[in-house]
């Protein structure tokens, strides 16, 4: 059973966000989707200051199976990226919630998370996929 | 039995002073070293391996002989059409005639060549149904962009330049986002429904006036033909943009249907997948593009064009001012393009369709088969075109057992694996085409392998986990592999 996380937000391409006190937003891929990549060997991530709309390509993980898009699930500029995985792809695998993090989002406009799925629409969905 | 110097580079059987006559560099005199600018030359001797002609001829063969390879075994690698290549084509195309003639040689002395590269052009318009055809691109990613860039080219001499846009379902080929990105586009995909067809609502609904064009390949890389492709091309024509055929899966469908006559403004073929070279060598390959009326102008340099005196000559710059160019020094790769032509010329229409139909017929056999010893395929409800996908989500869900496992254990029954994890819809895939040039008793062996592979998978999945057993490597880490890529050996 994928580890799925109430306080989180996730789009439908299982990209996962979590709002800080600072209208900032952490994002990263949920643990179903690093499951389902294996084991990731390279992790591209956006530039600091890149201005992204919502489904914009904001990076790419990278496993020995496949190698899969990461889409912007809200729109805003980033502040900052998950240095640490340029050496430590694994990091996602280990902790895809924790240290596993992709980049920090300044939103441009927070009712955005609105459109996201809640904890228990993304457990449908999943289910679904099954 | 192998011996301790099997498993060594050859660098490591290097001894100073020892050399291979026949290789030996011949010393170059003086007066031409001197053209060479001093800063140019070699400071130091090249690291080069020292070894005999025998210890050179007996390290490769017997490295040779470690390889699984379509001489050797059954090869179902989905989406790359590893069917055999017969040797009379390759004979024929070195003929010394053609092996000795100079890219350089005036046309006059290249008669012979020419005719058979114009006859090519002929054979792969009417087989695909195109109103033109250049020969020039030297594989299939540059068969691809040749043709993108053509579709660019179309737009912009209309001035049509808001078109950002290049839609690609998600049962593309794998390279047409890359392909689209190069030629400057934005790519937006297009989902797929459970039975493996394009959505077609979701299509409509991304077709717009920033659409260029549309990418994609028929069969699918699902393995199914494209139902509603006339809706398809018809929902892209309307926008304004261009229909462009990946020609991964031409095997499928070669001489029964034509990809003109489905819509398609522009497509690449594969030629070292198709048309008798081996693929999957590293290369050389062809990717030959075939176009609409309204694309001719800008197909790239040179073609072979026909004189009202039945001379062939070289068309150029001159003759199609709008064409996006040259894309090599000369044109193409002659020998990938002459195999092509002696084996069309072989095979004749009659043997055209029935590369399509035995390919196909091979295809579902085997599905039939796999299926009946309690494989899942992807599309169940569908038949396969000539290659199919099974998925192991459910081995891998209740057994521990994963497509990979399954792919590395098959080594073992002396088959090679399918691609697996390909495409990625679908989830520990594989996707196996078996080509028409297999007989029914190799498909046969590869289904009693599979038997076999599953009943282990169930009494004692730890030893799928292990697999191979019987190869010269054991399983390797590609995970280590690709995080610390070490490709360069060196013995300080």
């Amino acid at each position: 059973m994928s580890d799925i996380r109430a306080e989180l937000r996730y789009a439908t391409s299982h990209e996962w966000v979590r709002l800080e006190d600072d209208g900032t937003a952490y994002v990263g891929i949920s643990d179903h989707a690093q499951d389902a990549m294996g084991d990731l060997v390279y992790v591209e991530l956006p530039d600091v200051g890149q201005q992204l709309e919502v489904t914009d390509e904001a990076g790419v993980v990278e496993s020995v199976k496949a190698a899969s898009d990461i889409y912007a699930p809200v729109s805003g500029e980033i502040v900052a990226i998950n240095e640490a995985l340029e050496d430590t792809p694994e990091l996602v695998n280990q902790d895809p919630y924790g240290d596993g993090w992709l980049f920090q989002i300044r939103l441009n406009d927070k009712s955005e998370l609105e459109q996201l799925l809640s904890a228990d629409d993304y457990r449908t969905q999943l289910d679904s996929e099954d | 039995m192998s011996t301790q110097t099997d498993n060594q580079l050859i660098f490591e059987l290097s001894r100073p002073g020892r050399r291979a006559a026949a290789q030996a560099p011949r010393a170059l005199p003086e007066e031409r070293l001197s053209a060479i600018p001093q800063a140019l030359r070699r400071k130091q001797r090249p690291a080069l391996p020292e070894v005999s002609e025998l210890q050179v001829v007996r390290h490769y063969t017997n490295l040779s002989t470690r390889n699984f390879a379509i001489d050797k075994q059954f090869y179902p690698l989905g989406s790359c059409t590893m069917k055999y290549n017969p040797r009379g084509a390759n004979r024929a195309a070195m003929l010394p005639g053609f092996l000795g003639r100079h890219p350089l040689a005036p046309e006059s002395h290249s008669q012979g060549y020419l005719a058979c590269l114009f006859e090519l052009q002929e054979f792969l318009k009417e087989v695909t149904g195109m109103q033109g055809v250049s020969l020039t691109p030297m594989a299939g990613a540059q068969g691809e962009f040749a043709g993108v860039a053509m579709i660019r080219a179309y737009h912009e001499a209309r001035n049509d330049d808001a078109r950002t846009e290049i839609l690609i379902p998600e049962a593309a080929h794998g390279t047409n986002p890359a392909t689209a990105v190069m030629c400057g586009y934005k790519v937006r995909e297009v989902p797929v429904n459970k039975e493996g067809d394009v959505d077609l609502e979701a299509l409509k609904a991304a077709c717009g006036p920033q659409t260029a064009g549309l990418m994609m390949t028929n069969p699918s890389t699902c393995g199914v033909f494209e139902r509603q492709i006339d809706g398809i091309a018809k929902a892209v024509h309307e926008a304004g943009g261009l229909l462009y055929y990946d020609g991964a899966n031409l095997n499928a469908i070669l001489g029964k249907v034509r990809p003109g006559d489905m819509g398609f403004d522009v497509i690449h073929m594969n030629l070292h997948k198709t048309f008798a070279t081996p693929h999957g060598g590293g290369g050389p390959g062809a990717g030959p593009v075939g176009v609409s009326e309204r694309l001719k102008p800008f197909l790239p340099t040179p073609i072979v064009g026909r004189e009202e005196d039945g001379r062939y000559r070289w068309l150029d710059q001159h003759d199609l001012p709008q064409s996006i160019g040259h894309l090599s020094a000369f044109m193409g790769n002659a020998g990938v393009l002459l195999r092509a032509y002696f084996y069309a010329r072989v095979l004749g229409r009659e043997g055209m369709i029935r590369v399509g139909e035995y390919s196909t017929l091979a295809a579902n056999y085997l599905l039939k088969r796999l299926e009946a010893i309690g494989c899942t395929p992807a599309y169940p409800a569908r038949r396969a075109s000539h290659e199919f996908i099974l998925t192991f989500a459910k081995e891998s869900k209740t057994l521990g057992v994963s497509a990979m496992d399954i792919a590395k254990r098959l080594l073992d029954y002396n088959q090679h694996a399918p691609t697996t994890y390909f495409p990625l819809l679908v989830p520990e895939c594989f996707l196996i085409e078996p080509t028409e040039t297999e007989t029914k008793e190799a498909l046969d062996e590869f289904v009693a392998a599979m038997e076999s592979i599953l009943a282990e998978a169930r009494d004692n999945p730890e030893l799928l986990k292990g697999a191979p057993y019987s190869q010269p490597v054991r399983r390797l880490d590609d995970v280590k592999a690709a995080r610390e890529l070490d490709l360069v050996w060196s013995n300080v």
